[in-house]
């Protein structure tokens, strides 16, 4: 592994500053291993999504559909939320409602302690990730453990997911095989990867059999029918759900749709955008805890809604369809920035494009206004999201967030943050000699007579580059000449 | 204010003033409502499921209790769990099983929790229906057939009625009517637990059953 992986190894992500952002691609893009690892995982995880899709007009009708869904379920989002805890506490299960991450790890740490749990089972949930939920409960003395293999796999390794569908996509076979024998007791070193699941299995079942809550994310909400949809492979979801007398479940506000309807769409474009998958091995659709009739199941669920920001995103028509996502992935399979870069050199829970325009919401524009910078704008993220979220225009209007100079009440915490006056003065000046063509030409004509007096070094533009210098001649004349 | 109040707060002060329009899901799914039959239909299940690593067979009412039983020996499966109250129950009771165990569920989760993760080789379900636009099967477990006899055994065997396969997920949903009352849990299943979690390298039996058997009752018979 590189370096930038290990110097944030366990440690909660606090602030991105510039330094070691552009330390860490720097070191990102210099490690051949990681980038072929990357670029491998890419291309097949790119071809698996094109084969899903033969039919363009299915397509384009699955996607515009799940945009519609999507924004309608935003527009009314207030009520569903509130629809959706009324079905839900009729179902049973118990809702509540955290501002921040401090509060949501507040809560769950509370339910632990009542039942005095020693061990929490996890099915992948990136919104855990971004409270730092294993820190918090570990910090109180009570252990989390991840479940999904790729999330185990990170968790041994004291590290952070490199990507929010495939945890672990950094990782060669060789370094988990080391990784499981230097860690798991009486294990021996095999890179036979069915070799290897068989052993995460082994231990992880050990860790079901005895837990004593079960945490999990949530895919979809359905507010009509109080349900919690999740989309996994391994079963450990359904583990984790199903065993523990406890299951939590934790999810941001954004995840709610009005009908059980709504899901079927959003499902099948998910599995396909994700993975290439035409449906994952299950969809789960929890509606409460053991009741009746039933002889498994938990006897208590709780369900945990975030906002860390969400609320922020949903104030502006333009930003709150970031909030459209469905956490698919497609825009870093497809991003080639992150292709080069991995998902640890964001310094952020969400790497890629999504993370580029979520992560602004959720730590401010101080800490992150570096990360809509990381970006061609070639609009393959635009261009793949299963939901039609612009993500090129979020990553412009961010820029603009950040580099505007600061005025009162903001659309965005930390809007300013990167304002510079003489940058800012710069750019005017820029755009009135270009405005007016009597200037803009004496401009021109003076720099092709003094073209001998352009400076040799031009700060950040020539230490990876030739320095600019105007041409002899301009074109206007050269086709003049020509006429 | 609690931080419920206050979010809620928040999304209404900034909420647009006309909800979006929704347009209809029956147009995106209309057209692929094949007048496909039973036969083309239980085809297109079977190459989606087996696609998935499942393995399907095709009987009949009265004889899939002696193909189950064939395959509990094939697999060497010393303990079969399955639910005592269903129709399939009696069916598999008047069956020679020759080697293998016939468990049924008995008592709450806790009391057979430990059984069910070492020492039943096979859990056996009813599929409530199926999708065959994506070879999904569809369970809704109860008191009869918990959760967990889907999960924990290594083996799942599925029994499914071929006339209960849908088109689409959506058609299941809808044309049954799911939102009028849904199960403590509903599922859907598509072939054994898997992962690619280790280098996109797909391996099979990750933490759910590593095998998932589906016999089909055909009532039309003839080859599929």
């Amino acid at each position: 592994m590189s370096s930038p992986a290990q110097q944030s190894a366990g440690k909660p992500v606090a602030f991105v500053s510039a330094q070691a952002l552009r330390a860490r691609m720097h070191d990102a893009v210099n490690d051949p291993h990681l980038r072929q690892s990357f670029r491998g995982a890419m291309d097949f995880l790119m071809a698996k999504r094109a084969a899903q899709f033969p039919d363009q007009g299915e397509l384009d009708s699955l996607r515009s559909l799940s945009e519609s869904i999507r924004q309608y379920s935003l527009s009314r989002l207030p009520d569903l939320l509130e629809q959706l805890e009324s079905n839900l506490t009729r179902n049973g299960v118990q809702v509540h409602w955290a501002e921040t991450p401090e509060e949501a790890n507040a809560i769950m740490l509370g339910i632990a302690q009542r039942h005095a749990a020693k061990l929490i089972v996890k099915g992948k949930s990136m919104v855990s990730e971004e409270i730092e939920f294993n820190h918090a409960m570990e910090a109180a003395g009570v252990g989390a453990l991840e479940s999904d293999m790729g999330e185990y796999i990170v968790q041994l390794a004291g590290e952070k997911p490199s990507h929010i569908i495939m945890p672990a996509i950094h990782q060669t076979k060789q370094q988990i095989a080391r990784l499981f024998a230097e860690h798991i007791p009486g294990v021996d070193y095999t890179d036979n990867v069915d070799a290897l699941i068989q052993i995460g299995r082994r231990v992880l079942r050990e860790k079901f059999e005895v837990a004593d809550i079960g945490l999990s994310g949530v895919n979809f909400a359905v507010a009509e029918t109080g349900t919690l949809c999740l989309v996994e492979n391994e079963g450990n979801g359904r583990m984790c759900t199903t065993v523990p007398k406890v299951h939590i479940a934790i999810t941001g506000i954004e995840k709610v749709v009005e009908k059980l309807e709504h899901v079927a769409p959003l499902f099948s474009i998910l599995t396909r955008s994700a993975t290439g998958q035409a449906v994952s091995t299950y969809f789960n659709m929890i509606s409460g805890p053991r009741r009746g009739e039933d002889k498994d199941g938990p006897e208590e669920v709780h369900l945990v809604l975030l906002d860390n920001g969400r609320s922020q995103a949903y104030a502006d028509e333009q930003l709150r369809k970031t909030l459209q996502c469905i956490r698919c992935g497609a825009c870093m399979n497809h991003c080639p920035v992150y292709t080069r870069i991995g998902g640890h050199a964001y310094g952020t829970t969400y790497p890629g494009p999504i993370g580029k325009i979520i992560s602004p919401h959720m730590m401010g524009l101080e800490q992150t206004h570096l990360l809509p910078t990381a970006s061609s704008l070639c609009g393959a993220c635009g261009e793949v999201c299963p939901v039609k979220i612009p993500i090129p225009e979020l990553l412009i209007r961010l820029r603009g967030e950040a580099n505007s100079a600061p005025h009162a009440n903001p659309a965005m915490v930390g809007q300013g943050a990167a304002y510079d006056p003489k940058i800012s003065l710069l750019w005017k000046l820029w755009a009135r000699l270009y405005a007016r063509p009597a200037t803009y030409r004496a401009f021109t004509w003076l720099a092709t007579r003094f073209r001998a007096l352009t400076p040799t070094q031009q700060s950040g533009w020539t230490a990876a580059r030739t320095p600019l210098k105007p041409a002899s001649r301009r074109l206007r004349d050269m086709v003049k000449d020509r006429r | 204010m609690s931080a419920r109040d206050r979010i809620l707060a928040k999304l209404r002060k900034a909420r647009p003033e006309l909800p979006q329009h929704l347009p209809s899901l029956d147009d995106h799914y209309a057209p692929r409502a094949r007048g496909e039959s039973r036969q083309e239909r239980l085809a297109r299940f079977r190459t989606g499921i087996e696609g998935f690593h499942a393995d399907v067979h095709v009987s009949t009412a009265s004889d899939w209790p002696q193909v189950l039983a064939t395959l509990c020996a094939e697999k060497n499966i010393q303990t079969l769990m399955y639910g005592a109250a269903t129709p399939a129950a009696a069916q598999l009771e008047a069956t020679a099983f020759g080697g293998t165990t016939l468990r049924p569920w008995a008592g709450q989760f806790e009391d057979l929790k430990a059984d069910l993760f070492h020492r039943v080789d096979a859990g056996f379900t009813l599929a409530r229906g199926a999708i065959a636009e994506t070879g999904s099967l569809i369970l809704w477990p109860s008191g009869d057939e918990p959760r967990t006899l889907s999960l924990i055994p290594p083996i799942h065997f599925v029994l499914l009625d071929a006339a209960t396969i849908q088109p689409t997920f959506y058609d299941a949903l809808n044309s049954e009517n799911w939102a009028a009352g849904l199960p403590t849990n509903a599922l859907l299943i598509s072939g054994p637990s898997k992962t690619a979690d280790i280098q996109q390298t797909l391996a099979y039996g990750a933490h759910g059953p590593k095998e998932l058997i589906v016999i089909v009752i055909n009532v039309e018979g003839g080859t599929v």
